[in-house]
Formats: C-alpha cells, sequence, structure tokens
C-alpha cells in the first residue's frame, strides 16, 4: 500500500486543529437578545401601527430568530448557530402547543367552575327549556356511569382471555391473526362502532333504543386497549416465575390464574383503567345508541338515557347563554371523572411497579 | 401424582385454554361482523341510490328515490386531516424532542406527564372548545390570510364566522399533537445510549446528537405515530360536528365555510335520517371503515418493519 | 500529535454522592496507561473525566483541575463538545450507529467539522483509519453495509477507526474488550500496541493479565468500603506494580486475595 505522503502517522492535514476555547457567545447573550427583539418589535408594532398582539410577537420572534442565527454564525461557526437555531425551534414547538392546550384547560375551568354545584350535580333536566337557568346533570352521570360499567362487563372477560391467549398459548396463524385484528380495531371509529350495533342491534335485530346498546359499541371500542395494554403487563412477566410453577407440578390454568395474573395485575388495572376513561367521553356512539333522554331513566336495559358527552353535545346544540353554561359546566365534570381515572391508573402503576420487576 | 388429580388438571387446562382461545376468536368474528353488517346495509342504499355513490355532490338520502354520493365528505375528510398532520407532526416531532432532550430533567418528567393526560381529554370538550372558543380567535388569522395569500384563491375569506375546513384541520392538530408526541418521545427516549453517547464523545453538539443517533432511530416510530394520528383525524366526529359548518358543496377557499367528513356527516343528519337516509350513513361509515383500516394497517405495516431492524442490532 | 495529561485533586460527583476522590497522576504522551481496580472504585468515572462525558450523566459534575498540556479542561470558557472532538473514547460495548453503513460509520466525526470534505479526501481517510484499526481487509468489499452486521470485535474496531479519524490527541478506552471474545481481545490488545505511536491511550480494564500486556504504566483504584469513593491507591511502571508494588493492597488485588 503506498499512501500519499500527506496520510502519514504524524501528519493529517485534512483534520483542522481544535482549539479547546472556541469563540462563544456569552450565557446572557440569548437574554439580551430576546428582550432586545421583545422590545424591537413592540416598537415596530407601535410604529407601524399594528393592532394585534400576536403581530408584535411574531415580529420580535423573526428578529430574535435572525439576530441569534447571524451572530452565532459569526461568533461560534455555523456548527453552534445551528445548534441553537435546533434549540430555539425545539423550545417555539413547545411553546406553540402549550398554548391551545392550556387555554383548553383554562376555558373548560374557568367557564365551567360556577355552574358546578350540588344542585347541578343531583339534578336531572326534567322540564327545563333551553333556555332557562337551572337543570343538571344527574341523569347524565347515571346514564354514563352504567353505560361504561356495562362496556366493562362485555369488554374485560373477553379482553383479558384474549391477552391470555395470546402471551400464553397463541402461536401460529392464529395468534398472528388476533394481534392483527386486534391492533386494527384500536383504529376503528367510534362513529363506525356505533353504526355496527345501529345495523345488527336496532335495524335489524329491532331493540329500541338503550344504555345497553351504546354499552355494546363502547365495549367494542374498550377490547382493544385492554388486549393490549394486558398483553404488555403478562409480557414483562418473566418466564422464570412460570416455570418454577409448572416445576413444582402447577398445572398451566392454575399456574395463569395464580401466578401470573396477580403478579401482572398492578399493570392491567392501570390499562384497564385508561381505557375506562377513553371510553367514558365517547360522544358518537351514544348518539347513534343511546338518542339522549332529558329525564332520569335507571333502566339501561330499556329506553333512551343519556350521557355526559352526550349531554355537552346536546346543550352546545341548543345555542343559548343558559345551555353554553351548563355544557361547560358539564365539561368540567367530564374532565374531572377523566383525569381522575387517569390520575388513579397511573398511581397504581408506580405503586406496583416494583412487583413487575420494572 | 395419582391418575385423578392429573386428569382434572387436564381437563381445567383444556376449558381454560379453550375459553381464552374463544375470546381471540370472538374478537376475529366482531371485526367480520362489522365489516358485513356495514356492507349488508351499505349494499341496499347504493342499490337504491339514484345519484353516484362516489362522485355526487348531494346528500337527500330520506327523499324518494335517495340521491347521494360521498365526494364532499371524502374530500372534506381527506383534507382536513392533511391539515391537521401537516401542522400536528411537527411540532409533536419537536415536542417530543423537547422532552427527551431538551428540557431540563424535572420539568421534562412534568410534561410527560401532562402530555399523556392531555391524550386524555375527550373529543367533546375539544369540540366545545373549538366552537365557543377558537373559531372567533381564528378571523383575525384568516383576514391576514386572505389580505397576502387570497389571490391563490385556496385562502381567500369572506369574514363570515370561521367554521371551516380549515379551522377543522387546526383543531383536530390540537387534538392529535397530545398523541403523537406521547409515542414519538418513547421511541426518542429508546435511542440507545450507547450511540448517544459514541456521538457525544466524536464532539457533537446537542442537535448533531440528534440528527446523527435519535432521529435515524425513530424516525419509523415517527412514521407510525403520525398514522395513529392520521387514523383518528380521520374517524373523529364530535371536535368536527360542533366547529363545522357543513355543506354539499366544495368550496375551492379553505378558509370559508361549507363541506363536510364522513363522521360529522353521520352525527349531524343521524335523527332526521329515516330507514333508508340510515343504511345511506352506514353507507359512508363503511368508507370511512375502509380508509382508517388502510391507513392503520399501513401504520402496523411500518411498525413491524422496525422490529425487524431493532433486532438486526440488539 | 499526543498531548500529556495531568490531573490535579480531581473529585468527581454523581448528585450528591461522591464517585472518586482527590486523584491526582500524569500520563505521559505516546504511552498506554492502565487503570486497574475493584468493580465500583471508580475507574470507569474518573476516565469519563477525562473527555467531560462524566457530565452528559445526569447530575455529574466535577471538582479539580484535568491538564492537557497546561490547559484546563474544566478552565472557563472551555467548550466541553471541543474537549471531545481532542479527547476521543471507545466503550465498553461496541456502538457502531446502527443506521449508517461502514463506510459512514467512519466518516461521522469528520462530517461535524463543518468542512466540506472531497469524496477522494474522505475515501482516503476512511481506508487509512480502517487500515489502522486493522479492519481495512475484512470490511473493503462491504463498505456500504451496515456496521451492525459485523461481529463485535469488528464492531469494536470499527469504533476505534471511528474515533482515530477525527485525529484526537488522547484515546480513551473503557474495558474495550470486555464484550469480546479471545481472539477478537488479542486483536485490539495488539491494534493498542501499534496505536500508541501515535496517541496519548488510557484504558480501563478488567483484566490485569491484560494490562500487564498492553500498558506502560499501572494506576491502581480502590475505594475503602461500598458507598466510599473511589481513590488512586498508587500508580507506577506497570512490571513494578505487577511485580513489586510499593502498597499492601496493591499486591493483595493483584495475587487474587481480594476484589
Amino acid at each position: 500500500m503506498s499512501r500519499p505522503e500527506a496520510h502519514t502517522a504524524t501528519g493529517a492535514p485534512a483534520v483542522e486543529r481544535v482549539t479547546l476555547r472556541p469563540p462563544r457567545l456569552p450565557s446572557w447573550s440569548v437574554a439580551a437578545l430576546a428582550v432586545g427583539s421583545l422590545a424591537l418589535g413592540i416598537a415596530i408594532g407601535l410604529i407601524g401601527g399594528f393592532e394585534s398582539r400576536v403581530q408584535w410577537g411574531l415580529i420580535a420572534a423573526v428578529v430574535f430568530v435572525a439576530t441569534t442565527f447571524w451572530l452565532s454564525a459569526a461568533i461560534e461557526g455555523r456548527r453552534f448557530a445551528t445548534d441553537r437555531m435546533a434549540a430555539i425551534l425545539v423550545w417555539a414547538c413547545f411553546i406553540v402547543a402549550v398554548l391551545p392546550l392550556a387555554s383548553l384547560l383554562w376555558e373548560t375551568v374557568a367557564r365551567g367552575l360556577p355552574g358546578v354545584d350540588w344542585y347541578f350535580l343531583t339534578h336531572s333536566m326534567n322540564g327545563v327549556l333551553s333556555w332557562q337557568d337551572g337543570g343538571g346533570i344527574y341523569h347524565a352521570i347515571l346514564g354514563t356511569v352504567q353505560q361504561v360499567l356495562l362496556a366493562s362487563l362485555i369488554a374485560l372477560p373477553l379482553g383479558l382471555l384474549t391477552a391470555v391467549y395470546l402471551v400464553e398459548y397463541g402461536r401460529g396463524r392464529l395468534a398472528k391473526a388476533i394481534t392483527f385484528f386486534v391492533d386494527v380495531m384500536t383504529g376503528i371509529p367510534s362513529i363506525v362502532a356505533g353504526l355496527f350495533i345501529l345495523s345488527l342491534w336496532i335495524m335489524m335485530l329491532d331493540f329500541g333504543y338503550s344504555g345497553f346498546a351504546g354499552a355494546m359499541a363502547l365495549a367494542i371500542l374498550m377490547m382493544p386497549i385492554v388486549v393490549r395494554s394486558t398483553e404488555e403487563m403478562l409480557k414483562l412477566v418473566p418466564n422464570e416465575l412460570r416455570e418454577a410453577s409448572l416445576a413444582m407440578g402447577v398445572p398451566k390454568w392454575r399456574t395463569i390464574l395464580k401466578v401470573v395474573l396477580p403478579t401482572a395485575i398492578g399493570g392491567i388495572t392501570t390499562g384497564v383503567m385508561l381505557a375506562l376513561a377513553r371510553i367514558a367521553g365517547e360522544t358518537a356512539p351514544i348518539i347513534l345508541l343511546v338518542f339522549g333522554n332529558n329525564m332520569i331513566n335507571g333502566n339501561a336495559f330499556e329506553g333512551a338515557q343519556s350521557s355526559l358527552p352526550l349531554y355537552i353535545y346536546e346543550q352546545w346544540g341548543y345555542g343559548t347563554e343558559a345551555a353554553y353554561d351548563r355544557a361547560w359546566a358539564a365539561a368540567l365534570v367530564l374532565i374531572a371523572f377523566v383525569m381522575i381515572l387517569n390520575l388513579a391508573a397511573r398511581g397504581i402503576a408506580r405503586w406496583k411497579a416494583p412487583k413487575t420487576g420494572r | 401424582m395419582p391418575s385423578h388429580t392429573k386428569s382434572t388438571a387436564r381437563l381445567g387446562d383444556r376449558v381454560f385454554s379453550n375459553l381464552s382461545k374463544g375470546s381471540g376468536i370472538a374478537l376475529l368474528a366482531i371485526m367480520a361482523a362489522i365489516a358485513v353488517f356495514l356492507a349488508i346495509r351499505a349494499v341496499v342504499a347504493i342499490r337504491a341510490n339514484e345519484g353516484n355513490f362516489l362522485t355526487t355532490f348531494a346528500w337527500d338520502a330520506n327523499a324518494d328515490p335517495p340521491y347521494f354520493g360521498i365526494a364532499v365528505l371524502l374530500f372534506g375528510t381527506v383534507v382536513s386531516s392533511v391539515i391537521a398532520m401537516v401542522l400536528a407532526v411537527p411540532v409533536a416531532v419537536g415536542i417530543a424532542l423537547f422532552i427527551s432532550h431538551y428540557a431540563p430533567r424535572r420539568l421534562a418528567a412534568g410534561i410527560g406527564y401532562v402530555v399523556d393526560l392531555l391524550a386524555a381529554v375527550p373529543s367533546i370538550i375539544y369540540g366545545l372548545w373549538g366552537a365557543l372558543y377558537l373559531v372567533p380567535q381564528l378571523t383575525g388569522l384568516y383576514e391576514w390570510l386572505d389580505q397576502f395569500f387570497g389571490w391563490t384563491g385556496v385562502f381567500a375569506y369572506d369574514g363570515t364566522p370561521a367554521r371551516s375546513l380549515m379551522t377543522v384541520g387546526i383543531l383536530l392538530a390540537i387534538m392529535i399533537l397530545p398523541i403523537i408526541t406521547s409515542v414519538t418521545r418513547e421511541v426518542f427516549l429508546q435511542t440507545p445510549k450507547a450511540n448517544q453517547e459514541a456521538a457525544l464523545a466524536l464532539g457533537a453538539t446537542r442537535w448533531e446528537v440528534v440528527r446523527m443517533t435519535v432521529l435515524p432511530f425513530g424516525r419509523s416510530g415517527v412514521i407510525s405515530a403520525s398514522m395513529l394520528g392520521l387514523g383518528r383525524a380521520l374517524g373523529e366526529t364530535m371536535a368536527v360536528a360542533t366547529v363545522l359548518s357543513p355543506s354539499f358543496l366544495i368550496n375551492a377557499s379553505l378558509l370559508e365555510s361549507g363541506g363536510g367528513t364522513f363522521a360529522q356527516n353521520i352525527a349531524s343528519q343521524f335523527k332526521e335520517a329515516g330507514s333508508m337516509g340510515r343504511d345511506a350513513l352506514i353507507a359512508s361509515g363503511l368508507v370511512l371503515f375502509l380508509l382508517t383500516l388502510l391507513v392503520n394497517g399501513a401504520a402496523r405495516l411500518i411498525i413491524a418493519r422496525r422490529k425487524e431492524y431493532s433486532g438486526a442490532n440488539a | 500529535m499526543a498531548k500529556r495529561i495531568d490531573v490535579q485533586g480531581l473529585t468527581a460527583y454523581y448528585g450528591s454522592h461522591k464517585a472518586i476522590e482527590g486523584i491526582t497522576l500524569q500520563v505521559e504522551p505516546r504511552s498506554v496507561t492502565a487503570f486497574i481496580g475493584p468493580s465500583g472504585c471508580g475507574k470507569s468515572t474518573f476516565l469519563r473525566t477525562l473527555n467531560r462525558m462524566h457530565e452528559v450523566t445526569p447530575g455529574g459534575r466535577v471538582e479539580g483541575r484535568v491538564l492537557l498540556d497546561e490547559e484546563d479542561l474544566y478552565g472557563p470558557g472551555v467548550d466541553p463538545v471541543s474537549v471531545r472532538r481532542t479527547v476521543g473514547m471507545v466503550f465498553q460495548r461496541p456502538n457502531p450507529f446502527p443506521t449508517m453503513s461502514i463506510y459512514d460509520n467512519v466518516a461521522a466525526g469528520l462530517k461535524l467539522n463543518g468542512i466540506k470534505y472531497r469524496k477522494s479526501e474522505l475515501d482516503d481517510i476512511v481506508e487509512k483509519n480502517l487500515r489502522g484499526a486493522n479492519l481495512w481487509n475484512e470490511v473493503k468489499d462491504r463498505l456500504n453495509k451496515p456496521g451492525s452486521g459485523l461481529s463485535g470485535g469488528q464492531q469494536q474496531r470499527l469504533c476505534i477507526a471511528r474515533a482515530t479519524a477525527v485525529e484526537p490527541e488522547v484515546l480513551l478506552m473503557d474495558e474495550p474488550c470486555s464484550a469480546l471474545d479471545p481472539i477478537s481481545t488479542l486483536a485490539i490488545e495488539d491494534l493498542i500496541d501499534k496505536m500508541k505511536a501515535q496517541f496519548t491511550i488510557v484504558i480501563v480494564t478488567h483484566n490485569m493479565q491484560q494490562a500487564a500486556r498492553v500498558s506502560d504504566r499501572t494506576a491502581f483504584f480502590n475505594l475503602s468500603a461500598i458507598g466510599e469513593p473511589g481513590r488512586l491507591i498508587e500508580v507506577d511502571g506497570t512490571e513494578k506494580i505487577f511485580s513489586n508494588p510499593s502498597v499492601q493492597a496493591t499486591e493483595d488485588y493483584i495475587s487474587g486475595r481480594f476484589g
């Protein structure tokens, strides 16, 4: 091998020598640039007579990005300028996303809180006209709770057993097909699940609207979530536990019931609660199958019911101030309900985490 | 071991394994039933339809004879979802990077938690917020767009309330942001530490570490997360039904009201629909079902390929 | 190239936990220095303070001075990114970039310079460093295949080529052979012997025969109890450490009486 002279061990001109102290912008310079840009943005906004504060902010942002990049590229070099740009962009993404999401939570709390009181929680809308104040969500809470519980009665056994099959028994094409279709099922739009029950239960079998019909659609939406999360948790159970139990002569089904499931119970509970939170907020299938009702109907198997999300939709649809107030108040109750379920689920996950060996 | 315990053990095993297998098969049966039952009703509706199911710009399914087509719905669904993806995916990737590689550690953990919670906010609440808060906020932006880009036609704006496909797209983007962020962040966090340290040890800046290791590693994860978000956007009902002011015309401008989506149309028309009207809505639901199947199937394929790939260098 | 390292009173922390304390030691240019000691004695932590990789770990911070030819790596205005360009590192487990080809792995560091290389220049540098890592003949026909397709030993030599391509002054190796089989280990040891003509090399190893085979000087680290910070016990010529160490603890460790 004959290498050119330049590439012998001692000298390699292609690589530049590195100094340990490259010129860097002092740490206060970014803050200074930000303040300066903001001032410039306001100044331009005032002089140019732009009314919208958003425009001022945008001008300031453009000035900030441009000057930072220019200054950094001039002093620190392209690599560090790009690095700074990337950091600014990432922070910008975060801020851009926080604004609407924070506004959503803020609006719901601020507009909903005045309407939530004991009367609101314990009365139905029976006899309350859309433009009148008063009325409540008792009938809707009752409906939501019944529908969600019925849905989990259907979805939990099927979902848990399917997950057990996939992890403990499933081999070959059937297991592969089930895995694939569970994934596909996760993506079914809720309104499609509603249409299915509509065509089967109401149009073909000729039953009427009921909480139970809605619960069946919700169960379809819940099942794949339960299967997926349970499957993940069962896979985390170490094989040594199963083998230890089998080696003692315990039959496989008892091993699963007494060893595998109890080990994973924390994670499974978390998954189930997240699934419950998800279906509790579903509106579309409820519109098609439960229909809505202003009165208290405690029988989920007979006659139209209400539910919290449907109630919000209906009140929004009336378009009066009183109805909007009720919609926001109900939205706050629904968010609180879903958040409590979520927080509890994550609490359980954290509390039980060591047992699953993570 | 005595023979009777052995046989009960066998019986127990058989019962339990068949029970669990049966559940799995039931799940497959439900999926099949969804397709079959929707198809049955859809065929009834399409047979009776006087219009062209694919190209007619109208929805008079309750008329006699019924006259309806999904052209407007397909257009509206695809356009609003595409707007949502274009807006949400880059921002979601940015936030995911923020949480995984840029934010101070304590802040990152908190934000990750909040993002997961936001992913659980029911869509009707996004809808309520979108209709009562977001719509009035957007008129200013739309007027500005009209001033500078109105000549394109796509951004023409007539000053009516902003209940348009663009608004729907923006709201859908906000809705699917948490879920895309959440999945993407998980993937980014799984980037092997060894590779990131290797990049650092070569003298890479933080962005160079991200570009050399995190983004290539997470690319397929970002794609599948986006598909997941797309699936949600396509099938979203309430947020669209509350925000959009629908019509059965395709408006050249994205900023002016009009158009519709599959899910929104079903929710809005259902209460007035007669027997044939319902069949027609189910027919449109079948198309939506197939559309989401397509998107989700593609996402699964990408994830499966990623698994093979990461297995190769494990 | 190849600089002298002069560590003065170095203490490193993980959060509030003190991992190593009060280490003072010199590393001569163009020599191989081995760090030995029981698990948890902080020798890897110490190695990572020499190119400021320690502070990448959350909570990691350092007190004291590390002079590289008179320049303090922890001095004000010193940029850690530049430090890592100057002091390269090879890790315990081979970690080629999985999404890059063999060629791109070697060229990865060069592409960070911001300098545009001509294709032929880049080809030459890649070939030179793969030859330097005794890997050229094995991979020259598949330079565009992913680096993750190589065997463990080949991957580690690829990582060495990647580290040398940016022409560091110092090369740190953190147990580079612990994940490799004996034959690959031998190949790496040969490589170290060859590379010391060009670089200052510091190697952490669990394998005392390896330390005896490859190093000119050996430093022995120990900790008085679990949870206590690791300390440097003694550093001397390798032959002296292995035949006649001046501290009893060193002799106990080397003769296998503990650790």
